[in-house]
């Protein structure tokens, strides 16, 4: 499905929206770089008529999607919308009530990580135990201590290694938190608003050390975030769930390493938080303006 | 070498010093208080003897091997009773924690035994038990369940759900679950128990010595009153005092060894 026909799909009821200018810049360069994703370890991932229901609640309404091996996806909507479930359901942490998810190969629990808002480190164990918690079956191999410190270094807390979780501010926390997942070189990584309850300043780091690992590892990531800068400037695709479905799907075609701030960047940005408020109540010309 | 590099070494050498000091200020001055009380006559010797009464009936007492002998014998029914309720506690309280089916079958009669309060018991369990040992050991147990059990069972029901949650994504067993993340986070919380079941053990072994026994501190007193020996009966109060003491300090000791990690038990 284009991006276009996307958008009349999901629009049909929904005209006063024109599709907005920034983004047919970008689904005029829409070519991918398939290059990229060749030597990727990622895993893809299909997703078929994915619906999850709580209760009578019916919080994902038919979701098809697929995500080629080494993708990096963003997944941007109001609250409520479903992302977050459509990310424990991919993670595993949750059933579907219908429809299917597979993998293009057979997964161990170590090949998909999920990270979340919280850090939700084991207050008691030191930061290099609470890294070694993320070999999963591989904790009590003898070089796990080794991998525990290489997975530190990469994300520049390796002279933490001794100390308790609770002296590490919000944004080291995170990094460990991340130092955990990555450990065990997972294929998929989940992220749930990784970032979400850290400053301006943290986050940007953040952001750029997740490009990093990205790039480094190769991995397949999955990132819901409800901060659409941190969706357009991390990810290959941005995908905007509206009302339990995907209403667009629409590829990032800004070159890396790309610049923070920079006009495409604005110009995608401002016209994807237009799609996103435009969903709502208000009246979608006064969105933007301050 | 000048005042000013003096000073910072003598106040971080003496201030570690006068905090451990500083708790026992307050003991202090109340005993030179009673004591100059005594001297000055303000307070007859019949009412309250003067510490050093008090002490010179303790150290008549510590060399005949009496004193000795029955801070021994309420040492260890304490400590003893303390064991078998508290690890009778402690295994309730896991099991209701972690099974709710445990917890169906035993948590409504739990709560109805504990509301009887457990000194009401002391003449069933002289009918029982006699003045034998058992009656004291069943009493303490009896009271030091309690606290034990439902602290127990408070901090593994409070036991942060997102950190389980993590610890099934990381493919810990029940087991690893269990000692690596709802042992450790239920702790801080059986630490309380502990220190409640700690006063409750010495509040019921008292009574139960004072009611009914042959040996112990609490009986040590009871004989004294017989013999209007006032000094007695106040070194025995005074002991129970230092007793007290003595097991909220170890039990503060073991929090601090084993909860480094919490942010309150951190040095700074």
């Amino acid at each position: 499905m284009t991006v276009q026909q996307s958008l009349r799909l999901s629009h049909a009821d929904a005209r006063r929206i024109d599709p907005p200018a920034g983004l047919e810049q970008a689904f005029a360069t829409q070519a991918r770089r398939p290059a990229d994703h060749k030597a990727s370890r990622g895993l893809s991932l299909t997703i078929r008529g994915l619906r999850k229901s709580f209760g009578a609640n019916e919080v994902l309404r038919g979701v098809d999607l697929h995500i080629p091996a080494g993708q990096s996806v963003a997944i941007v909507g109001q609250s409520g919308c479903g992302k977050s479930t459509l990310l424990r359901l991919i993670a595993g942490l949750e059933k579907p009530t219908a429809g299917s998810i597979s993998f293009s190969e057979d997964t161990r629990p170590e090949d998909i990580r999920v990270m979340f808002q919280e850090p939700r480190l084991l207050p008691w164990a030191d930061v290099l135990s609470n890294v070694e918690v993320g070999l999963g079956r591989d904790r009590t191999s003898p070089d796990a201590k080794a991998r525990a410190e290489t997975a530190l270094q990469e994300v520049g807390l390796a002279d933490k290694r001794g100390v308790w979780p609770s002296t590490l501010s919000g944004g080291q926390k995170q990094r460990v938190a991340l130092a955990r997942a990555l450990v065990s070189h997972p294929r998929v990584l989940a992220l749930d608003e990784p970032l979400g309850a850290l400053d301006a300043l943290t986050r940007i780091s953040m952001q750029q050390l997740l490009g990093r690992v990205w790039r480094d590892q190769t991995f397949t990531s999955i990132l819901v975030t409800h901060d659409v800068a941190e969706a357009v400037a991390l990810a290959d695709r941005v995908l905007v769930i509206e009302g339990g479905r995907i209403a667009h799907d629409i590829h990032v075609d800004i070159a890396r390493p790309r610049q923070r701030g920079s006009a495409d960047l604005a110009a995608l940005e401002g016209s994807i938080l237009r799609l996103l408020l435009g969903s709502g109540d208000g009246p979608d010309d006064a969105v933007t303006d301050l | 070498m000048s005042i000013v590099e003096i000073l910072p070494r003598v106040r971080r050498i003496k201030l570690p010093r006068i905090d451990g000091l500083t708790q026992w200020i307050v003991p202090l001055v109340i005993l030179v208080g009673w004591q100059a009380a005594c001297v000055a006559g303000l307070v007859p010797a019949r009412v309250m003897p003067a510490p050093t009464d008090v002490a010179a009936a303790g150290w008549k007492l510590l060399v005949s091997g009496e004193l000795l002998q029955n801070i021994w014998v309420s040492f260890w029914r304490a400590s003893v009773g303390f064991l078998i309720g508290g690890s009778i506690g402690f295994a309730f309280g896991l099991a209701n924690g972690l099974s709710e089916l445990s917890n169906k079958l035993t948590d409504t009669t739990l709560q109805m035994v504990r509301n009887v309060p457990h000194l009401a018991l002391i003449p069933l369990v002289i009918l029982w038990f006699g003045i034998d040992e058992s009656a004291k050991l069943f009493l303490v147990a009896l009271g030091v369940f309690f606290p034990i059990y439902l602290n127990t069972l408070h901090g593994i029901r409070t036991v942060d759900p997102q950190l389980i949650e993590m610890g099934r994504i990381y493919g810990m067993s029940n087991g690893e679950l269990f000692r690596r993340v709802i042992f450790p986070g239920a702790l801080p919380s059986i630490f309380v128990g502990v220190r409640f079941a700690l006063g409750i053990m010495w509040l019921t072994l008292i009574v139960a010595e004072t009611i009914a026994a042959s040996s112990g501190l609490g009986y040590m007193a009871m004989q004294a009153r017989e013999f209007m020996q006032i000094d007695v009966v106040v070194l025995s109060i005074l002991i129970y005092a230092l007793l007290g003491k003595v097991a909220d300090s170890a039990s503060r000791l073991l929090e601090r060894l084993t909860l480094s990690w919490h942010p309150a038990f951190q040095k700074h």
